[in-house]
């Protein structure tokens, strides 16, 4: 590690450069299924982040104390029981958006997300430095949450965090409600297209193709 | 048994785990891209759901369920909170069994798919399924046959991805689509043939 810890650019590398969703595929279960909705989407990602940040705190604190053979048992060990403390916390102060993310916050614990930075950079690093990239992916995943909840919920319910923004054709306005945005399809295809925009945009991160055309083959002879 | 065939037909098919209810997408996308890898993950999904969901089953009512102790005079002790760490450990312990034995018994098996057995451990779907049993009071022969037909469910929904995605590798692709984008949209417009499943199921 360099003496000097660079934690902006830890911080804001996972936001597009190197997005947990969109470029290292991690934790989109949750991501798509929770987004009908602004609010949803967002109850989420705060509920990500946390466990996130701290189970790679924790996990950073001792991990020269964890055999490598049982690690995997061990880390999950503390995410199953952080998400048991997030789950009865929303049980109890947002009844109502806990029963519409059903099993989805219990699901945290299976997030590849989590697991994978745990495994992939907080095993390796001190606590603040595990913390702030565990907060940066955290920030990353829900920036695509937002994006896709905000979509889905403008176009699917004309409406935005429930307050109604586009008048609906049924009251009077002019928006007919796209009831396909409020279906798993609608998820795929959003953050399919999400993902194309990005790796336009930053071609760097496009992947190569597995076949060459013939053209091109010829060429390289 | 006509009400069995029913749960394991929806199971499979009108809540599909990855296509409607989204869940296990990290594997379903990352192991699809050739069908032979695709059909191991999905014989593996069906047999580690099918066991675990049971025995996931058997845990929350022996144990853990509210009232489940009433017989050593504690009716009121409810244990329900510490399932979600009940059903890791048991779906861990399932998933290493599954590969010793498998690793014993049937090597050509499990060379064939032995690389991500280990995987399935994290894997959100086997984990929903215990979940969704519990949130939906199966008895232990639905939670069998909800355990097989999603695990089913599941294998059809990654073979058939891993099927187009082969014939894919071939085709001429904008740059930013390739890999990830266009995996996204096929899954899209396979949710879209299975949401028909749904209207299927409506109409009965």
């Amino acid at each position: 590690m360099a003496p000097r810890t660079d934690f902006w650019a830890i911080l804001t590398e996972p936001l597009i450069r190197q997005n947990p969703v969109t470029l290292q595929i991690l934790g989109i279960c949750s991501a798509l299924a929770v987004t009908t909705s602004l609010p949803t989407a967002l109850t989420m990602s705060v509920s990500l982040t946390v466990v996130l940040t701290l189970s790679a705190m924790l996990i950073s604190l001792i991990r020269r104390h964890i055999p490598d053979s049982i690690r995997l048992i061990v880390q999950i060990v503390i995410i199953a029981s952080l998400v048991v403390v997030i789950d009865q916390f929303l049980q109890a102060y947002f009844a109502e958006i806990s029963r519409a993310l059903s099993i989805y916050v219990s699901l945290i614990t299976t997030n590849c997300l989590v697991l994978g930075r745990t495994e992939a950079y907080a095993r390796h690093h001190a606590p603040l430095p595990a913390a702030v990239d565990a907060f940066g992916n955290g920030l990353g995943y829900s920036l695509i949450l937002i994006i896709i909840g905000g979509t889905r919920e403008l176009f699917g319910q004309g409406s935005l965090f429930g307050e109604q923004v586009l008048p609906l054709a049924s009251e009077g306005g002019w928006f007919t409600p796209l009831g396909l945005m409020l279906l798993a399809p609608s998820a795929f295809f959003l953050l399919g297209g999400l993902v194309w925009a990005i790796r336009s945009w930053r071609i760097e991160q496009a992947e190569a193709p597995e076949h060459a055309s013939p053209a091109q083959a010829r060429a390289a002879e | 048994m006509t009400g069995l065939w029913a749960l394991f037909l929806g199971a499979a098919f009108v809540d599909n785990m990855p296509l409607t209810l989204f869940l296990g997408l990290c594997t379903f996308l990352a192991l699809s891209k050739r069908p032979e890898s695709a059909m191991g993950l999905g014989v593996a999904m069906t047999g580690v759901m099918g066991v675990t969901v049971p025995l996931n089953w058997l845990i929350y009512q022996g144990l853990l369920a509210p009232g489940a102790w009433a017989w050593i005079g504690m009716p009121e002790l409810d244990l329900s909170y510490l399932s979600l760490i009940a059903f890791i450990g048991v779906i861990a312990a399932t998933v290493q069994l599954l590969e010793m034995v498998l690793d014993r018994f049937f090597p050509t098996i499990h060379a064939a798919f032995g690389a991500f057995l280990p995987l399935l451990t994290v894997q959100c779907a086997i984990l929903g399924g215990s979940l969704f049993m519990v949130d939906r009071s199966y008895d232990l022969a639905e939670s069998v046959v909800f355990g097989l037909g999603s695990g089913l469910g599941f294998g059809v929904a990654v073979v058939m991805l891993g099927a187009i995605r082969t014939r894919l590798s071939y085709a001429d692709l904008p740059a930013g689509l390739r890999g990830l984008g266009i995996a996204f949209i096929l899954t899209g417009l396979m949710s879209l043939g299975f949401a028909s499943f749904a209207q299927m199921a409506l109409s009965q």
